[in-house]
């Protein structure tokens, strides 16, 4: 509270002084003429532009220097579409950093040499057609490159996924991700909202009339990262439960909206293992993140998943040791009517957690 | 009505038999003259404190939050003093936290950058430039500012109500706006920011449609559409593009209170939310995205060409020289302003659209690039060889250009739909449209203010108040957004209160705490601007000369405080363009003043 006030204290002592010094300086013009000392600024105005463009540019340099190193490095990606997105923003970096430099410098240079002088008088120049034309020009020609590299490498990414690739369904909802396999079949069964059901253990409202569901596995993202496997493609079926989400994955550069009542996919190829990025960063923490990128609610900055990209033998490992869904769903049911059946009171919640427990190990 | 009528007369014909003290001979009210005027000069004054009013508002909300953001760990007992449960403990509360931001994008992008910006230089200067005694219909001028004011009480309100405002961002996506369940800002806050959006669309509406027939039907005798100075220009595509696009905008948010409030399912579809299957089903949360987006991006242009306008303008009169290309000048405005409808998508690029779509989106946006480049060369070329006055209005002036280069680039990245998978909704992107549409289009204003308040006010305000101003708050603004970049290079989503339990975006703490001590400087000196110009309505240095800046437009052949109807006597004749500075060796050359035979062409 004393900083609080503290700072409050200075900040209007601070403007005290500038007002009386900014009074005192409107007076001391209107003696020493207005004219004259209008002139003084304004050399004072032109010089500090010099300055404000000097000191910016090593600015720009310095910032660089600082943060370099706590950002995703343009050619960095760990999949392949993210190599492009990084080539991409290469080639645009390039580009507008050259028209940076020259138009904030010639901007603040210009301001400085053409400040009003003593015998110098500005030159009538209103227009020039070959001026104009090569500014036109010029930025149409650069401008059709990057379009072009652009839709050249937007289509390679969200062209169709190929036929190899694993399907992995991801569903948002606030504030969670959940995460479904398809099982050996390498089909995903139905799903219909109004079956989702957490408490008959169905989170994600599979349709069990549908047989493809059966084998799917259902992985929840809270407890568990997605399992990928490297340098295998992976198309993600993008789902959300209640609002938009948005899977992020800023290591892949890749990201994509989970919208309610209209699926969306992703595909990419993962190409280094999370233990292979450990070593690389040095992190033994370091882990591929899923961030939610579309504001969805209070909780929108927890809403995270991890991923683990590792070897095939280690993901059929992994992947075997899951059951599928319906079987759970199915002993739950079972247990559920047999106790009806036998004449108790319905399940309660904490009996029927037990259950869902022990069938969990 | 013989006032009114009067006005209408002289103003649409051009009579010569006028007799001197217009304005004058009918008496005026308090009521009449300061709160239900019609004197398009009275409502600008009143969309611009009002505006001001906002702004603060505004951007001491950004203060909250960034105190949030830079120091996540510490605690702020006042905060719990002034804001109670929201803040309990002194931290701020994430639906506190969305509140914050919601409202401070809601209120600077249509409260200041909108209503305060075109909605006071558009009254202002339309009339005044044009050689007009006021807008076509002045009593749809005087509605413009009172359902602005009915929105900034219904906004201002909903800052009040025990659910708190809005809080779903200040674009409002379904279902997240559209449920309550979803967020406590979607419940009655959210209603309220929808009536508040509805009325202040019917203040645009007939705001824009009085600058469009009165710069069509008014102009003084002589004033050739070429003639305009860029100013009216500007203020003419803006108000095009807001009577085009608005409406959309109301289209979207009456179907969001249908789906609120009826049980419709434009936007809703297949929702499972705290526990319960919603009944709706078929609708479409992306559709509520082109219809925001196609008022959206004509928007960020409605915001930046008043700015780009006065900045021509105030260029031009400082470097003593004609503004380079105005006919390129013009085209590039033509081009901005037809473009600004063709590329609402790549705001949604990573929605699932259709990649064929989003490819033509990327073409059409980039596009945008060219007139901007030329806009921005003609700038340069304006300054090239000229000679050089660095008033405050002028130095806020080459400030926005600076900016408008800064924040156009980074636009070339996050239009390029290859890029924009990767930095779509990152930190990257709020330094983007901060620079280029916040703070460039808050400098357009500031130029403005600190160019006209002489014609607004009869007196100057302090320059060496203003000069500290412009200075604090550039540099201020290149070191709060430029490292703003690199967290989203870093793939920080934007909207995140606190990353410290993210293992990839946790280190920028230290910058984050410095972004926040220099946002508190900055607001600050906005304070100090805001007092400079309160203090100078009423105790500033008098205006002694008719024409303080040697400027050539018709705004400066008006007494030093005009009256209703601006002109004593006729209203001055036209005869040359607004940009004959330097020409034949005459430092200007007013547009009132005949061709001589001698003059050169150009």
């Amino acid at each position: 509270m004393t900083t609080t006030f503290f700072i409050i204290a200075i900040l209007v002592l601070g403007f005290l002084i500038t007002f009386q010094i900014a009074k005192a300086s409107e007076y001391v013009a209107v003696i020493r003429g207005e004219e004259k000392s209008r002139k003084q600024t304004n050399k004072i105005n032109a010089f500090l532009l010099l300055v404000f463009l000097i000191v910016g540019m090593f600015g720009v340099y310095y910032c660089n220097v600082k943060l370099e190193g706590k950002i995703l490095k343009f050619g960095s990606a760990d999949s392949d579409h993210g190599l492009l997105v990084d080539q991409m923003m290469k080639y645009t970096l390039i580009a507008t950093g050259i028209v940076f430099v020259l138009t904030q410098v010639l901007l603040f240079w210009y301001c400085f040499k053409y400040q009003e002088k003593e015998n110098q008088k500005a030159y009538f120049f209103p227009h020039s057609n070959k001026l104009e034309l090569i500014w036109t020009a010029v930025p149409a020609i650069i401008l059709t490159v990057l379009v072009t590299f652009g839709i050249v490498y937007w289509y390679r990414i969200t062209g169709p996924a190929p036929k190899e690739a694993m399907t992995v369904e991801i569903v948002g909802s606030q504030f969670k991700w959940e995460y479904r396999y398809p099982g050996p079949d390498k089909e995903l069964g139905q799903k219909y909202y109004k079956k989702i059901d957490p408490s008959a253990m169905n989170p994600l409202g599979q349709v069990w009339e549908d047989q493809l569901g059966h084998d799917d596995i259902y992985i929840n993202g809270q407890d568990e990262p997605m399992h990928l496997v490297v340098n295998k493609p992976v198309k993600l079926v993008i789902n959300a439960k209640d609002v938009i989400h948005d899977v992020g994955l800023a290591h892949f550069r890749m990201k994509m909206d989970a919208v309610p009542g209209t699926p969306t996919t992703m595909w990419f190829t993962p190409t280094k293992t999370t233990a292979e990025k450990i070593k690389e960063t040095g992190n033994p923490d370091f882990v591929y993140e899923i961030s939610c990128d579309q504001m969805c609610g209070s909780g929108h900055t927890n809403m995270r998943g991890t991923i683990v990209v590792e070897t095939q033998e280690a993901f059929d490992q992994w992947i075997a040791s899951k059951k599928p869904q319906y079987k759970i769903a199915m002993e739950v049911k079972r247990v559920a009517d047999s106790t009806a059946a036998a004449g108790v009171a319905p399940v309660a919640p904490v009996a029927k957690d037990t259950v869902i427990a022990q069938l969990k190990h | 009505m013989s006032h009114a009528a009067h006005i209408e007369h002289s103003a649409v014909g051009f009579d010569s038999h006028h007799d001197g003290d217009h304005g004058h001979h009918h008496k005026e009210t308090f009521l009449t003259k300061y709160v239900f005027s019609q004197d398009h000069k009275m409502i600008a004054k009143q969309f611009l404190i009002t505006g001001i009013i906002w702004a603060f508002i505004g951007g001491l909300f950004s203060v909250l939050f960034r105190l949030q953001l830079g120091f996540p760990d510490q605690s702020f007992p006042i905060l719990e003093t002034f804001f109670g449960q929201w803040a309990e403990g002194g931290k701020i509360k994430p639906d506190f936290y969305y509140a914050l931001v919601t409202m401070h994008g809601t209120v600077l992008v249509f409260f200041v950058l909108t209503a305060g910006l075109s909605g006071t230089f558009a009254n202002l200067l339309i009339p005044l430039q044009v050689g007009a005694r006021d807008m076509a219909s002045p009593l749809m001028n005087m509605l413009s500012y009172w359902f602005f004011f009915a929105a900034s009480i219904v906004m201002l309100a909903s800052l009040f109500i025990q659910t708190g405002p809005a809080s779903g961002g200040w674009t409002a996506y379904p279902p997240l706006s559209a449920l309550g369940q979803a967020s406590i800002g979607s419940k009655a806050g959210m209603d309220m920011w929808i009536i508040g959006m509805a009325l202040f669309i019917v203040s645009q509406l007939l705001a824009g449609l009085n600058y469009i027939s009165t710069i069509l039907n008014m102009r003084t005798k002589g004033m050739a559409m070429t003639r305009l100075p860029l100013t009216v220009w500007a203020l003419f595509f803006t108000a095009v593009l807001g009577v085009l696009s608005f409406p959309v905008l109301l289209s979207g948010a009456v179907l969001l209170i249908f789906d609120r409030t009826l049980g419709t399912s434009f936007y809703l579809s297949d929702i499972f939310i705290a526990g319960e299957a919603l009944p709706n089903e078929g609708g479409s949360a992306i559709l509520y995205q082109h219809l925001f987006w196609f008022l959206g991006h004509p928007e960020v242009y409605i915001i930046l060409l008043p700015a780009m306008g006065m900045v021509s303008e105030i260029l031009s009169i400082n470097s003593r020289k004609p503004i380079f290309g105005y006919m390129a000048m013009l085209g590039s405005m033509f081009a901005i302003c037809i473009l600004a409808f063709l590329v609402w998508a790549h705001h949604m690029f990573v929605t699932g659209l259709n990649p064929f779509l989003g490819s033509v989106f990327v073409l059409l946006t980039l596009l945008i690039a060219v007139p901007s480049a030329i806009k921005v060369f003609n700038w340069l070329t304006t300054l090239w060889r000229g000679s050089i006055r660095f008033t405050p209005a002028m130095l806020f002036a080459i400030g926005f250009v600076s900016l408008f280069i800064s924040g156009g680039l980074t636009g070339i990245f996050l239009g390029n739909s290859t890029i924009d998978i990767h930095l779509h909704d990152t930190m990257f992107v709020v330094a983007h449209f901060h620079i280029v549409m916040g703070v460039a289009s808050m400098f357009g204003m500031f130029a403005g203010i600190y160019h006209w308040f002489p014609k607004m006010y009869g007196r100057y305000m302090n320059n060496t108040l203003a000069y500290v101003h412009f200075w604090v708050t550039i540099v201020g603004a290149y070191l709060i957004f430029w490292p703003i970049h690199y967290q989203g290079l870093a793939g920080m989503p934007r909207r995140y209160l606190d990353k410290s339990q993210w293992v990839n975006f946790s280190q920028f703490h230290e910058l984050d705490a410095m972004i926040t001590i220099v946002t508190i400087i900055v607001f600050a000196v906005q304070l100090m601007f805001i007092f400079n110009f309160f203090y100078s309505i009423f105790k500033g240095r008098k205006v002694t000369t008719l024409n303080p800046w040697k400027a050539t437009t018709l705004e400066w052949t008006t007494p030093i405080n005009p009256g209703h109807g601006n002109w004593d006597g006729e209203i001055p004749e036209v005869h040359r363009w607004a940009y004959d500075y330097s020409k034949d060796g005459r430092d200007f050359i007013p547009q009132t003043e005949p061709v001589s035979e001698n003059e050169s062409t150009h």
